[in-house]
């Protein structure tokens, strides 16, 4: 789970990381209102959207004066911002982050993240900041450098100054560096956050290091422990029909095709995704139903993948394990009355009572094409596709 | 002999008297598993299934003789149990929990690794369905009866893509020694590579199949240990060419974060370090059954 600059700030300002003075605005008189408060005669307005790069879309604007903060405000909510790291559909920005200016000497990069590799916490830093690391990585992979965290013991003063030595910072700012360092590190560890981003962390003209940007990720499996971070959750960023299936319990991730698929199990959803591919589809969606499939799921899951209107054809794969074939042939029975569906459809079924769910299936009098195998129902199912994109044409 | 679990194996199952822990419990003693008891910490003394309860996992161990166990327990309390297990002696744990935290799933790791490797626990899991040695014993959530007994060694992340290769299988007369769930998070209990090693030194494996899928480094790492350590083929498949990049596709562990974690890219590793393709996932079992007749 992504959260915004401002909240993460907000968290690491809590753990000692200094950050420059700011606050968060809905209007651009409240902008102007914050810019007042903070003082001095430089600003920023930051589009607060789940998405880095925001700078090249054009998301983060310098003022000079209030009616720039006010213009600037203006000029950003509401509006779509289209990052590189947000897809064509962009992100809405419904409020505003006023900073302070930051007279910035030096630009450093600085993350924790979990590395799968060693199943660790590590630690990255770099003396060149701003740009992105991915980029760094390959333009100037040795000025990357990378700390592992020992679980038992966590992380130690010397790595810190390690770190610290490597990003190039001065010796009089050692101490401001195993703050920031250490209370990224307590927030990551106590908040259950899989990634902690500073970048820039910068060098002030004043000598002082400041977090000017900051993204956290947070793991998604431990907001039960963490009700705080769980209320920080902004729905708006996400793609609704995602929020809307994990509402029901489902794993929804919508795609640019047109046959719309309900699989159970992710490795399963993928290979059906494929097996839609290399017979000359394109998947609408993945959609993973889980194991104890109700009817009353198998209905939301038909909703939610026609409710994508390019959906041409729509795929049921169920290799019934913990389910059972039977129970989910009645639901989809049920769910083709009840969404009255116009597209073809084809069910593939497969495992714990598969005869008697092929029965039930059968016997509906629907109009539901069956398929033995996971290449026959892909291939019945582009097949379907195209003639109702021939029809449409005819 | 198949690996990790056979009829002989005592399994005791931690989470023992709850709805699902009671459900899969009961499909397990009725597919012929060992199930010597299980674990409920408070109502040990009682009976459930006809078996005895346990308060604690040293105990199952103790008076029961438990070498292999399942956990049920929900994610809050799952990794306290695996480490339990750990402690108590338990050779061989499958996780079933689906929703273990990360740095729950790095303290269990670091805590096994404190166990000189002789007496180390191996786990498979979290959120995984099991392992089965078809005919003799199943540690999971599986439908046995898809699984035919034989010589094909199969280790995967998914559950249902699994019962999609075992059914692929079966259908051509393709038997498996053994097939584990290694399970979709992140931060698992065994690697592919760790269950190729076992597969390597079992008499009855001969080829092994390796059902992967996007993000991480795993299935090429396993690539390279077959190629420098392994004299049995392996056929693997790769799940995800259509996932686009940065979108978790379901399963924690599914996403493409960085470069080589592609399903197109995981194949071309593979197949350069000798590793046999299935080029689509329904050709698992004719693949599986092409490198079994070369073999002969």
């Amino acid at each position: 789970m992504d959260i915004h600059e401002y909240q993460a700030k907000e968290l690491l300002s809590g753990y000692g990381v200094k950050i420059a003075e700011g606050g968060i605005a809905h209007t651009p008189d409240e902008a102007v209102q914050r810019a007042r408060e903070i003082g001095g005669n430089i600003w920023v307005v930051k589009a607060q959207i789940h998405s880095g790069a925001r700078g090249k879309a054009g998301g983060i604007k310098v003022c000079k004066t209030l009616d720039e903060v006010n213009t600037a405000t203006k000029e950003l909510l509401h509006k779509i911002l289209v990052t590189h790291q947000t897809g064509a559909a962009g992100k809405l920005c419904d409020k505003v982050y006023v900073e302070a200016g930051t007279d910035i000497k030096k630009e450093l990069y600085f993350c924790f993240l979990v590395d799968r590799i060693s199943e660790r916490i590590v630690m990255v830093g770099s003396s060149e900041g701003g740009m992105e690391i991915e980029e760094l990585a390959e333009t100037n992979p040795d000025a990357i450098k990378k700390i592992y965290i020992e679980p038992a013991v966590g992380l130690l003063d010397y790595q810190v100054r390690e770190m610290a030595f490597e990003m190039g910072l001065a010796p009089e700012l050692m101490s401001h560096a195993v703050k920031t360092i250490k209370g990224c590190y307590r927030a990551l560890r106590d908040l259950d956050a899989n990634m902690l981003e500073i970048n820039p962390l910068v060098i002030t003209g004043n000598n002082e290091l400041i977090t000017l940007d900051a993204k956290m990720g947070f793991d998604e499996n431990a907001l039960f422990r963490r009700p705080k971070i769980a209320d920080l959750r902004d729905k708006t960023q996400e793609d609704p029909r995602e929020v809307e299936a994990g509402d029901h319990g489902l794993s929804y991730v919508g795609l640019d095709g047109d046959i719309g698929c309900m699989i159970n199990g992710a490795g399963l959803a993928m290979a059906t995704m494929d097996m839609i591919k290399l017979a000359g589809g394109e998947p609408a969606n993945f959609l993973d139903v889980g194991g104890g499939a109700s009817a009353e799921r198998t209905e939301q899951a038909f909703r939610l993948v026609l409710a994508d209107a390019n959906v041409k054809a729509m795929l049921v794969n169920i290799f019934a394990g913990i389910n059972r074939c039977d129970w989910i042939a009645q639901g989809v029975v049920q769910a083709v009355k009840n969404v009255d569906l116009k597209i073809p459809l084809i069910v593939r079924l497969a495992g714990t009572n598969v005869e008697e769910g092929r029965r039930i299936i059968a016997e509906s009098g629907l109009p539901i094409i069956t398929a033995e195998t996971l290449a026959e129902a892909a291939e019945k199912a582009v097949a379907a596709r195209n003639q109702v994109v021939a029809n449409q044409g005819a | 002999m198949a690996i990790f679990i056979n009829e002989t194996t005592k399994i005791i199952v931690q989470g023992f008297t709850g709805k699902i822990g009671t459900f899969h419990a009961q499909d397990m003693i009725n597919y012929g598993s060992n199930v010597v008891g299980g674990v409920t910490p408070g109502k040990g003394g009682q009976k459930h299934l006809d078996r005895p309860i346990f308060n604690t996992v040293k105990e199952a161990v103790e008076q029961a003789g438990a070498e292999a166990s399942i956990i049920f327990v929900p994610p809050a309390f799952a990794a306290d149990s695996i480490m339990e297990a750990a402690d108590a002696g338990i050779k061989y744990c499958v996780a079933i929990t689906d929703g273990i935290p990360t740095q729950d799933m790095m303290q269990v790791k670091n805590f096994l690794r404190r166990f000189p490797i002789e007496e180390r626990m191996v786990l498979t899991g979290p959120n995984c369905a099991g392992t089965i040695s078809p005919e003799r014993s199943m540690l999971g959530i599986m439908p046995g009866h898809i699984y035919m007994r034989g010589n094909v060694g199969v280790v995967g992340r998914s559950g249902t893509l699994g019962y999609e290769a075992a059914d692929q299988m079966k259908r051509l007369g393709i038997g498996i020694s053994t097939s584990v769930g290694i399970g979709g998070d992140p931060i698992n209990g065994s690697s592919h590579r760790d269950i190729f090693e076992k597969f390597e030194q079992d008499d009855e494996t001969k080829v092994i199949l390796m059902i992967g899928e996007i993000g991480g480094p795993q299935e090429v790492d396993a690539g390279m240990f077959a190629r420098e350590n392994m004299k049995k083929p392996v056929v693997a498949y790769i799940a995800g060419l259509t996932a686009p990049e940065g979108r978790r596709m379901g399963h924690a562990g599914a996403i493409i974060s960085s470069a080589g974690e592609s399903a197109a890219e995981k194949v071309a590793m593979l197949r350069d370090l000798g590793v046999t393709i299935s080029p689509t996932p329904s050709a698992m079992g004719e693949t599986v059954a092409k490198v079994l007749a070369g073999l002969k």
